[in-house]
C-alpha cells in the first residue's frame, strides 16, 4: 500500500483533507470529499460528488411513451424495477388504464421482493462488513475487546453468544451469516422473477398490467419461498438489534454519526388495487390508501401525506452541477389536471442541458442536482435516509395501515409474522426513534425487511383469491393518446420515486425520473443549502481510534453506507447548472482537487 | 472482495502462488447491474470463484467495487483505487481488466468528464474510464466486457444521446488482442444473465491456468456455447407458434410475437437456460424479448410494444399452416387423451395376454 499522503488543507485552518473516491460496497461511483479537524475528532466540511453522467432524459425525447419503463429501468443495476414499476404508474395515468387487481397483486409481490432481496444484501453483504469483526478490529480495537465480552440480549433467537460472534459472521466470505444472506439475496430474487420475469430488469411488466401468468403454482412457488424469508428475519431483527444497540453502549456518543434534522420524504409504495384508479383527479385519495404511507416530515411532525401536495412542491435546484439552466426554455406543464399551477423548477417543466466541466469544489463539483420539496417557505433539502426510516416513520405517524400483518399505531409500526418451520408466532414493533442517523437508519432496513415479507404474505392471499375465483386476468388493454400528462409515485428501495412524463403528438416530450439518490446525494443547491450526505457527514465525530495515517474514516463512511447509496440512479438524467452560488464554506483545493 | 480470500481455500492444489488479479471498472456508463446480477449466480457462485472451490481454479483477487472489503482515503491506507494503480504499474501480472457499462466519447466537448473513475494525484481530476482502458489494457491478459453496454453500447448509446456513448470493441478496435493474443470477450445481456458470466469468467481463468483452449468466440466476440442459438430456438412457446396462435393480449400464455417479442431472431440463451435456478425468463414467462443481448438493441427493437416488421410474413404463414396442424393433432389429441379398452376390472383378460397352460 502506498504510504499516506495526506495533507494539510491550504487555508490554513488546521483542518486535514481526505478523500474517499470511487466509494466501495454501494452501487455506482461516488466520492466524498472532507477536511477532517483531528484535534476535535471531527468532520469540518464534505462535499459529494459523482462522476458519470449517462443523460436518460436527453434520449427519451422523442420516443414512444410505451417504452418508457423498459428504458429508464436500465438507470439502475439494484433497483431498476422500481423505475420500471413507477414508469408503468405514469404510463397508466397518461394513458387513463387501471389494471385488474391481479395484475396490481403481482405489482406489490415483485415489489415486495426487490425490498426483501435488496435491503438484505445491501445491509449484510455492503454496511455489514462495516460492523464485521476485521473492520472493527482495524478502526476500533477496544471496541472488538468489549464485544468479545458482551453477551448478544438476544442470543436465543439468532444462536450467536457475544455480540463479537455477530461481528465475526459478518466477515466477507468466511462469515457464515455474510454467506447465508447471499443465498437468501438469490432466493428472493427468485420470488421476484416469479412476479416479473427477470431481475433487475423486468420483463413481464407493461402499462396496464404484467404479462405474468396468474397460476396456483405461481404462488405456491413464492409463498414457499416467503415462509423461509420470515423465518430468517424472525434471527435477523434481534439480531440486528443487538449489534446497533452494543455501538451505542460502547461508544458512547455514537448518535452522532452520521445525524442530521429531521427532514424526511416518503412517496408511498405498493397501491391498493381497491382504490387506486391511477387518476391524478383521486391520487390524494388512493396515495393515503397505499400500504406504505406517504408522507413529509419535519423534525418529527407530519407535515402531509397527501401526494397532490408532494408532487407540486417538487423543486430542482441547481447550484453545483455541471448543467446549464433551463430558465427561460419552454413549459410544458402550467397547471395539473386539478388546476393547481406548476412551478417552472418542477420536473415536469425541467430541461436537461449537460454542461461538461473541471470539477471545482468552490463552483461546480458533480453530476448530481439538487431536488428540493418547497413547502411554501423553504427549499428543504428532504433525505429518505436510505428509505426505510423514511417509510417506517411515515407510515407510522399517519396510522392507516392496517392489514393484520401490519398496523401502523401514530407512534410505530407493528409487524406480526405467523408461525413458521421452528419458529412461533412473533411479533416486531418498530417504534420512532429519537434520532435520525447512521444506526438508526441501518436498524430501520432491518425491521422494513420484515415490514416487506409481511405486506407481501397479505398480496398472495389476495392474489390467490382472485385465481380461485378465476379472475386471472392481469393485463388490460389502453390506447396512447396524443397529449397526455403522467406522475408515478412509489418507493423505490432507497427512497422516493417519481416519474413526470409529458406526452406530445403521440411521443414522449418530457421525461424525468426522480430517483431516492439524487435527493441525499445532492449537492449545495442554489441557496447554499448542502445536501442530505453533505450535511450528515460535516459535524460527524470520529471515533476511530486509528491516527491520521492510518486512518481509514470508517465513521465516515458508515454515515455514508447507512444512506444506502445508488449512484446510477443519482445521475441519470439531472438538470442543472445554475448560477452561482453562495458557498457556505470556500474550500482552496481539496486533496490538490482545486485543478 | 479485495477480502483475501481465507487461508483454507479447497480446491486450488497444484497452482502456483502467484493469484491472478481481476480488476473490475464498474465506471462505464453504466447501472451497475452486471456487478449485481452476478451475485445471483449459482453455478459457480461468486463465493465459490473467489474462494476457488471448482476444480482447476486458480487463485483469484479480485477487484470489484460493489462488494470490496477496502475503502480507506485516497492515497491513505486500504484504498481500493490504488490496484489499478499497480495494475498500471505492472505490479500485479497477470489480470484481467472487467469492464462495465459503455464508453462515452469524451473528445467531443471542450473539458471535464463523462464519466470518471478515481481521481489524477496530480491534477486532482477524475481519470476517465477511457483513459483507465488506455492504461490498462495493453498490460491485461485479457479484456472482458460485461453487458451490452460494455459489448456493444447498449441503451445508453440510443440515437439522441449526448455522450457518443460505444463498447469496448468499438473504442479499442474490434481485431484487439491482448498481449496473449485473447480477443476480446464480450457477455452481453442487460444485465447479463448471472450463470452464463460467471460461466465464462470461470473458462477464462481455466484458460489462464492451462487448463484450457482458447475461448471459441463467434463474430460479435460472444462466447460460442452460450450465445449460439436464438430466443425462439430455447422458448417454450415456439409450440404455439408453431400451431399459428398468437397472443392478442400480454397476460395469454401463447406466442407473444404479435405483441413486440423479437425473439427469432434475437441471439439469447435465457428461456432454455431460465433466469436464475431455473426461475424467471422472457418470452417464456410472458415478458416480450426485446433483444437486449444485441448489437442492434435498442434503436433496431423500438418501439418494443409493436410487432417486428419481419414477423408479418411469417406469423401469416404459420397461422394458416397451423390452423390445419391443430385440426389434425386434435384428432390425435382425442385419440391419445383416453386409456386402451382392455384397461378395468373386468371377469376376463383382455390384454392379448394368453397363458401357456
Amino acid at each position: 500500500m502506498a504510504s499516506p499522503t495526506t495533507k494539510a488543507a491550504g487555508d490554513g485552518s488546521g483542518l486535514v483533507e481526505m478523500s474517499w473516491d470511487p466509494i466501495t460496497r454501494i452501487v455506482g461511483s461516488l466520492g466524498i470529499h472532507t477536511k477532517i479537524d483531528f484535534k476535535q475528532k471531527k468532520v469540518a466540511e464534505c462535499y459529494s460528488t459523482s462522476s458519470v453522467f449517462r443523460g436518460y432524459s436527453v434520449f427519451m425525447r422523442g420516443k414512444d411513451p410505451r417504452d418508457a419503463h423498459f428504458i429508464t429501468s436500465r438507470i439502475c443495476g439494484i433497483c431498476g424495477d422500481n423505475h420500471a414499476t413507477c414508469s408503468v404508474y405514469a404510463q397508466n395515468m397518461a394513458y387513463g388504464v387501471k389494471p385488474p387487481h391481479l395484475g396490481e397483486w403481482i405489482i406489490n409481490l415483485g415489489e415486495a421482493a426487490e425490498y426483501m432481496f435488496d435491503h438484505n444484501i445491501f445491509q449484510e453483504n455492503l454496511v455489514g462488513v462495516d460492523y464485521c469483526e476485521r473492520m472493527v478490529k482495524e478502526t476500533n480495537p477496544g471496541v472488538l475487546e468489549l464485544a468479545e465480552r458482551t453477551e448478544a440480549p438476544h442470543a436465543a433467537e439468532h444462536g450467536y453468544r457475544t455480540i463479537a460472534d455477530i461481528m465475526r459472521s459478518l466477515n466477507p466470505l468466511e462469515g457464515e451469516f455474510y454467506r447465508e444472506a447471499l443465498q437468501v439475496s438469490r432466493y428472493t430474487r427468485e420470488m421476484f422473477c416469479l412476479m416479473e420475469g427477470r431481475h433487475v430488469h423486468p420483463s413481464t411488466l407493461y402499462p396496464g398490467g404484467t404479462g405474468t401468468v396468474a397460476s396456483v403454482q405461481l404462488f405456491t412457488d413464492y409463498l414457499s419461498r416467503l415462509m423461509r424469508y420470515v423465518e430468517f428475519m424472525k434471527r435477523v431483527v434481534p439480531l440486528h438489534d443487538d449489534l446497533f444497540d452494543f455501538f451505542y453502549e460502547a461508544l458512547p456518543g455514537y448518535e452522532e454519526v452520521g445525524r442530521r434534522r429531521v427532514l424526511l420524504g416518503c412517496w408511498g409504495a405498493l397501491n391498493d388495487p381497491e382504490h387506486c384508479d391511477f387518476t391524478y383527479r383521486n391520487m390524494s385519495d388512493w396515495g393515503r390508501r397505499m400500504f406504505v404511507t406517504p408522507g413529509v416530515i419535519v423534525d418529527g411532525k407530519l407535515v402531509t401525506n397527501d401526494l397532490t401536495e408532494i408532487n407540486l412542491g417538487i423543486r430542482i435546484l441547481l447550484g453545483s452541477s455541471y448543467y446549464q439552466d433551463w430558465e427561460g426554455q419552454e413549459r410544458f406543464v402550467t397547471h395539473d389536471p386539478l388546476g393547481n399551477p406548476v412551478d417552472p423548477r418542477h420536473p415536469w417543466n425541467q430541461h436537461t442541458i449537460p454542461a461538461p466541466q473541471k470539477r471545482d469544489f468552490d463552483d461546480k463539483y458533480s453530476w448530481v442536482m439538487s431536488p428540493r420539496w418547497f413547502d411554501g417557505k423553504d427549499h428543504l433539502a428532504l433525505d429518505t435516509g436510505g428509505g426505510p426510516i423514511a417509510r417506517l416513520w411515515s407510515t407510522a405517524l399517519s396510522g392507516l395501515v392496517d392489514i393484520g400483518y401490519v398496523k401502523a399505531t401514530g407512534h410505530s409500526v407493528v409487524i406480526n409474522l405467523p408461525r413458521t418451520m421452528t419458529k412461533p408466532e412473533t411479533s416486531f414493533e418498530w417504534k420512532i426513534p429519537k434520532w435520525s442517523n447512521a444506526l438508526e437508519r441501518n436498524r430501520a432496513r432491518t425491521y422494513f425487511q420484515a415490514y416487506a415479507a409481511a405486506v407481501a404474505l397479505h398480496f398472495a392471499e389476495q392474489g390467490l383469491a382472485e385465481v380461485r375465483a378465476g379472475r386471472t386476468q392481469t393485463w388490460e388493454k389502453f390506447e396512447v393518446p396524443d397529449e397526455g400528462l403522467g406522475v408515478g409515485f412509489t418507493e423505490a428501495v432507497r427512497g422516493v420515486l417519481s416519474h413526470h412524463m409529458v406526452i406530445r403528438d403521440g411521443k414522449i416530450a418530457n421525461y424525468h425520473p426522480y430517483p431516492p439518490t439524487p435527493w441525499n446525494a445532492s449537492t449545495r443547491d442554489s441557496f447554499g443549502t448542502p445536501g442530505p450526505y453533505e450535511d450528515a457527514v460535516q459535524n460527524t465525530p470520529i471515533f476511530e481510534e486509528n491516527p491520521p495515517e492510518n486512518f481509514k474514516g470508517i465513521d465516515i463512511m458508515r454515515a455514508v453506507r447507512s444512506f444506502d447509496p445508488c449512484l446510477p440512479c443519482g445521475v441519470h438524467m439531472y438538470v442543472g447548472g445554475g448560477k452561482t452560488v453562495q458557498t457556505m464554506h470556500v474550500p482552496t483545493g481539496l486533496s490538490g482537487m482545486g485543478g | 472482495m479485495t477480502t483475501s480470500p481465507p487461508e483454507t481455500e479447497a480446491g486450488t492444489a497444484g497452482q502456483d502462488d502467484k493469484p491472478i488479479h481481476v480488476l473490475w471498472i464498474n465506471a462505464g456508463l453504466s447501472c451497475d447491474g452486471d456487478s449485481v446480477s452476478l451475485t445471483a449466480a449459482t453455478q459457480p457462485s461468486i463465493e465459490e470463484i473467489a474462494l476457488s472451490v471448482l476444480p482447476g481454479l486458480p487463485k483469484i483477487e479480485v477487484h470489484w467495487p460493489l462488494i470490496d472489503f477496502e475503502c480507506g482515503p485516497v492515497q491513505g491506507a486500504d484504498t481500493f483505487i490504488e490496484w489499478f494503480f499497480k495494475g498500471e504499474r505492472g505490479e500485479i501480472d497477470p489480470f484481467v481488466l472487467v469492464v462495465e457499462g459503455s464508453i462515452p466519447n469524451e473528445a467531443i466537448k471542450p473539458e471535464g468528464y463523462w464519466c470518471g473513475f478515481g481521481d489524477d494525484p496530480e491534477t486532482g481530476q477524475p481519470i476517465t474510464t477511457s483513459e483507465w482502458i488506455d492504461r490498462l489494457a495493453p498490460k491485461a491478459l485479457a479484456v472482458v466486457a460485461i453487458g451490452t453496454c460494455a459489448a456493444y453500447g447498449g441503451i445508453h448509446a440510443m440515437a439522441g444521446n449526448p455522450t457518443g456513448a460505444m463498447g469496448v470493441p468499438d473504442y479499442l478496435g474490434w481485431d484487439w488482442k491482448s498481449h496473449a493474443g485473447i480477443p476480446l470477450v464480450c457477455v452481453p445481456g442487460c444485465p447479463i444473465q448471472p450463470d452464463n458470466f460467471a460461466e465464462t469468467l470461470v473458462y477464462l481463468l481455466h484458460q489462464a491456468s492451462g487448463a484450457a483452449p482458447m475461448i471459441p468466440l463467434d463474430e460479435q466476440l460472444r462466447p460460442a456455447w452460450l450465445f449460439g442459438a436464438t430466443v425462439h430456438e430455447g422458448c417454450d412457446r415456439a409450440g404455439y407458434y408453431e400451431q399459428g396462435q398468437f397472443a392478442t393480449t400480454y397476460d395469454s400464455p401463447k406466442c407473444l410475437v404479435r405483441l413486440g417479442c423479437w425473439g427469432p431472431v434475437v441471439k439469447c440463451n435465457v428461456p432454455k437456460r431460465g433466469w436464475m435456478n431455473g426461475i424467471g425468463g422472457c418470452p417464456n414467462v410472458g415478458g416480450i424479448c426485446i433483444a437486449c443481448t444485441m448489437p442492434g438493441f435498442p434503436d433496431k427493437f423500438m418501439p418494443f410494444m409493436d410487432e417486428p416488421p419481419g414477423a408479418t410474413v411469417s406469423v401469416t404463414a404459420s397461422s394458416a399452416y397451423g390452423s390445419l396442424i391443430r385440426r389434425l393433432r386434435k384428432v390425435t389429441q382425442h385419440t391419445v387423451d383416453a386409456e386402451p379398452k382392455w384397461r378395468g376390472p373386468r371377469e376376463k383378460l383382455t390384454t392379448g395376454y394368453r397363458p401357456p397352460w
